[in-house]
């Protein structure tokens, strides 16, 4: 036996564990069930608490932070309001697979159950939406709770883990050890992909005729982005991305197809029904990436490269599925290619296609177009910019036409589609990108659901772009209303309701623009991107009915895509 | 198609709502579900009976094996198993049928375990399909109540032992 160790409190224990997990950040707000633990936070200096505005924005910043860095986003709320508020920043993390640690206070483990004050069951809440939940009845049990929480966020399949903390837990004590090892036995993924099946992956695609890589976020969140850049240009291979994917390799790269799927490119669609091997590489066969299934892609041999089986005959059902890491299962089946596929035909294919029907956002019309603004940052930042989307038309935009050059520099909510997650998840990421500009751009309708967080990034003097692509409408539900539903506008024009955005932000302390004429766009990209002591903000009043294409109609085969406007006469 | 699928999860709070809140969550159908202890102190056994196609039996396992929770999914309807299903059923009877239902409890091998005035509960124990058979024979009698339990399952002999191997350390 060791000498008997010191007791620690449950909050004591909760910062030794952090500090072992080299937690820089905590995204928080306090209350009642957390107070022990910001008593205890009040003396830390081995990590920084950001003060949130909002428990939701609490959790996009840790999200963004996470997926700027690979590391695990932490946050902390309290019980009832506080948990429930961090439920759609937990699901989006969720859906788009981030690793997020979110610490919940409850109340005291004798009044669960009783409808005590500020008591919510996040933890049956959660449970849908988490990789897993814990709730820590013994202080004792808390040390190995965290350890366990910090390992199946980040193993695997990334995702959010919620650990629920009763009060009491957190002021009653126990020795305090900190497992060196994890062992789950229900847990153990796998990593390695087996060499037989890697083997004939490389034999199919060195045969191949017409080839095509389908690459997702599993490339980001893996940092395979290297092995994949080498890969495809040494078997010069072509390349379409989802928007999850996106940064895995340059958007305007030799290798580039860019974006497929419902908002993509006109020619990574075709490539996609017209390739004899389709080869996914962490990408999980979302519907708006198939279209209608039965079309998908149907005479191409498919090859499936995940690390959660269950992503595998989900939708599209493979014809060789290869389990493990992508990242390592890439510079295995770099190594096992014999011969090169012999792909030049199939790049003069792919370049008709990108003749026959190339990105059209009709430039030089009168009024300001969104696509021309996105254009024109993508070349302002060399496509350095970390650059964080909120959902919508803008957002399929940026997509399209901002040059994505490296990985973990789009971050964008892909899964859930959350509007509200730019700004938050732009001013998490800021925290951990210092070298290079962060750019956070939303619709005018997204930008007022997490605007609160504004003040943070002031508060932390973060130098993030913070853009408004305005047209006053909800644009993309707008684009829907127009195409598909008979051209009944319902409660989507905001033109009445928009607040004044520059008094807004001002109001806010930040130094802010507006721009509505394409000639003073360059200007004030300039001078805003010239301040980089403190957040700044631009409103771009753009054209109010523009609408992206081109656009697979939802259930439709990714083939038949709508190149422009059905209705010209509305065009601006 | 039906399957009987036997899983070990962890016997912990929380575990059997997420194999739960999984089957609602992506709207898979169950017929029945049993949980209760195994010969480890520390692990469950559930049984769940579920149909679907091909398809979507691979996703159940795979769902399945994704809780962290869930030590091992079988699905037993592709190997040589042991399935039982215990149903306690209260029957009327009137001075005339005593006699007839006590006969079919005793061609099903049932237990009388309760009996009054007009109605008498057994108890029967076999496949599931015995059990829906004695249902039908008693139905012209009039069941009052009944409770079955849900399928429970296990593997025959030596595939056992085998499989063992892999979770207990
Ligand atoms: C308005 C709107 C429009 C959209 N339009 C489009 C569109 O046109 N095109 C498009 O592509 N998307 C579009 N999306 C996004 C879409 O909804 C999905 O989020 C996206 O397609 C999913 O990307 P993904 O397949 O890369 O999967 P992700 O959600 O990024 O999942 C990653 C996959 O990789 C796996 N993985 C994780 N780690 C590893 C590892 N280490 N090794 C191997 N595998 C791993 C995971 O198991 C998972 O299967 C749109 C979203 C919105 C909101
Ligand atoms: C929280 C939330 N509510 C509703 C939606 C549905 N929705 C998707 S896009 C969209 C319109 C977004 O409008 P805006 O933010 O102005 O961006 P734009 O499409 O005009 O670029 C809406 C309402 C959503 N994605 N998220």
């Amino acid at each position: 036996m060791s000498p008997a160790k010191k007791k620690l409190s449950g909050a004591d224990i909760f910062f030794e564990c952090l500090k072992r997990e080299n937690v820089e950040y905590i995204f928080g707000y306090p209350g009642g069930a957390t107070l022990k633990i910001y008593e205890k936070l009040f003396e830390i200096d081995f990590l920084t608490h950001i003060l949130a505005k909002h428990e939701q924005g609490a959790t996009h910043m840790a999200e963004g932070y996470a997926r700027a860095t690979g590391k695990v986003g932490v946050v902390l709320a309290t019980s009832g309001p506080g948990a429930t508020n961090t439920v759609t920043g937990i699901a989006n993390a969720y859906m788009d697979s981030s690793p997020l640690v979110v610490f919940t206070g409850q109340v005291p483990a004798n009044l669960i159950g009783n409808d005590a004050f500020q008591e919510a069951d996040i933890v049956g809440i959660t449970r849908p939406i988490t990789k897993h939940n814990f709730l820590v009845r013994e202080v004792c049990e808390l040390a190995v709770t965290i350890r366990k929480a910090f390992y199946l966020a980040q193993t695997g399949r990334p995702g959010p883990v919620v650990v629920d903390l009763p009060k009491n837990m957190i002021a009653s004590e126990c020795e305090f050890e900190y497992p060196e090892k994890v062992d789950i036995r229900g847990y153990k993924p796998t990593v390695d992909g087996h060499p037989n099946q890697i083997k004939k992956a490389a034999d199919i695609i060195s045969k191949a005729k017409r080839p095509l890589l389908y690459v997702g976020g599993g490339v980001i969140m893996s940092n395979a982005a290297e092995e994949l850049r080498a890969f495809a240009s040494r078997n010069n291979l072509p390349v379409t991305m989802t928007l999850q994917g996106l940064g895995s390799i340059p958007t305007n790269g030799k290798q580039s197809l860019g974006m497929l799927g419902m908002h993509g490119m006109y020619w990574a669609n075709q490539a996609v029904n017209n390739c004899d091997v389709l080869v996914a590489l962490g990408a999980r066969f979302d519907d708006r990436v198939t279209g209608k299934l039965d079309t998908f892609a149907t005479n191409a041999y498919k090859i499936h490269v995940d690390i959660d089986p269950s992503s595998i005959d989900k939708n599209v059902v493979v014809d060789l599925p290869i389990v493990g890491s992508v990242k390592n299962i890439i510079a295995d089946l770099d190594k096992a290619m014999k011969d090169k596929p012999d792909t030049d035909a199939w790049w003069k294919q792919i370049e008709v296609w990108k003749a026959e029907c190339p990105l059209n956002y009709a430039n030089g019309s009168e009024t300001l177009r969104a696509g021309y603004v996105i254009e024109r940052i993508s070349e302002k930042t060399n496509g350095h910019a970390v650059i964080v989307p909120d959902v919508g038309q803008h957002q399929m935009w940026i997509a399209q036409l901002y040059n994505v050059v490296h990985p973990r520099s789009h971050i964008s909510s892909g899964g859930l589609g959350t509007m509200g997650f730019s700004v938050p998840a732009a001013i998490g990421a800021a925290f951990a990108i210092k070298d290079r500009p962060i750019v956070s751009i939303s619709g005018d309708g997204g930008f007022q659901m997490n605007i609160q967080e504004l003040s943070t990034a002031v508060a932390h003097k973060l130098p993030v772009k913070f853009i408004v692509i305005n047209n006053a409408f909800l644009g993309m539900v707008r684009q829907w209303q127009e195409l598909f539903h008979a051209e009944k506008y319902s409660f989507t024009d905001l033109s009445a309701l928009n607040p004044n955005f520059v008094k807004v932000a001002e109001a806010f302390g930040l130094p802010s623009f507006s721009v509505d004429k394409a000639e003073n766009v360059d200007k004030v990209l300039d001078e805003a991107f010239a301040i980089n002591d403190k957040p700044v903000f631009i409103e771009f009043k753009v054209s109010r009915e523009d609408m992206v294409f081109p656009m697979v109609p939802a259930g439709a085969s990714i083939s038949d895509m709508m190149i422009e406007r059905l209705n010209p006469k509305r065009m601006v | 198609m039906k399957h009987t699928i036997s899983l070990l999860v962890e016997n912990r709070f929380g575990a059997f709502d997420r194999v739960a809140t999984m089957f609602s969550g992506k709207g898979f159908n169950i017929s029945s579900i049993s949980i209760g202890e195994t010969e480890i102190n520390e692990i469950s056994r559930m049984t769940i009976v579920v149909s679907g196609e091909d398809q979507v039996m691979e996703q159940i396992e795979k769902q399945l094996n994704r809780l962290i929770d869930t030590i091992k999914v079988v699905d037993l309807t592709k190997t040589e198993r042991c399935e039982r299903e215990l149903a306690l059923i209260t029957v009327n009877y009137k001075p005339g049928t005593l006699e007839e239902v006590k006969n079919v409890c005793d061609i099903f091998r049932g237990t009388i375990v309760d009996i009054c005035n007009k109605s008498l509960t057994m108890e029967v124990t076999g496949p599931p399909a015995k059990i829906d058979a004695i249902v039908n024979v008693l139905m012209p009698y009039g069941i009052k109540e009944m409770a079955r339990s849900g399928t429970v399952a296990i593997r025959r002999g030596e595939q056992v032992k085998q499989a063992k191997k892999e979770y207990v350390q």
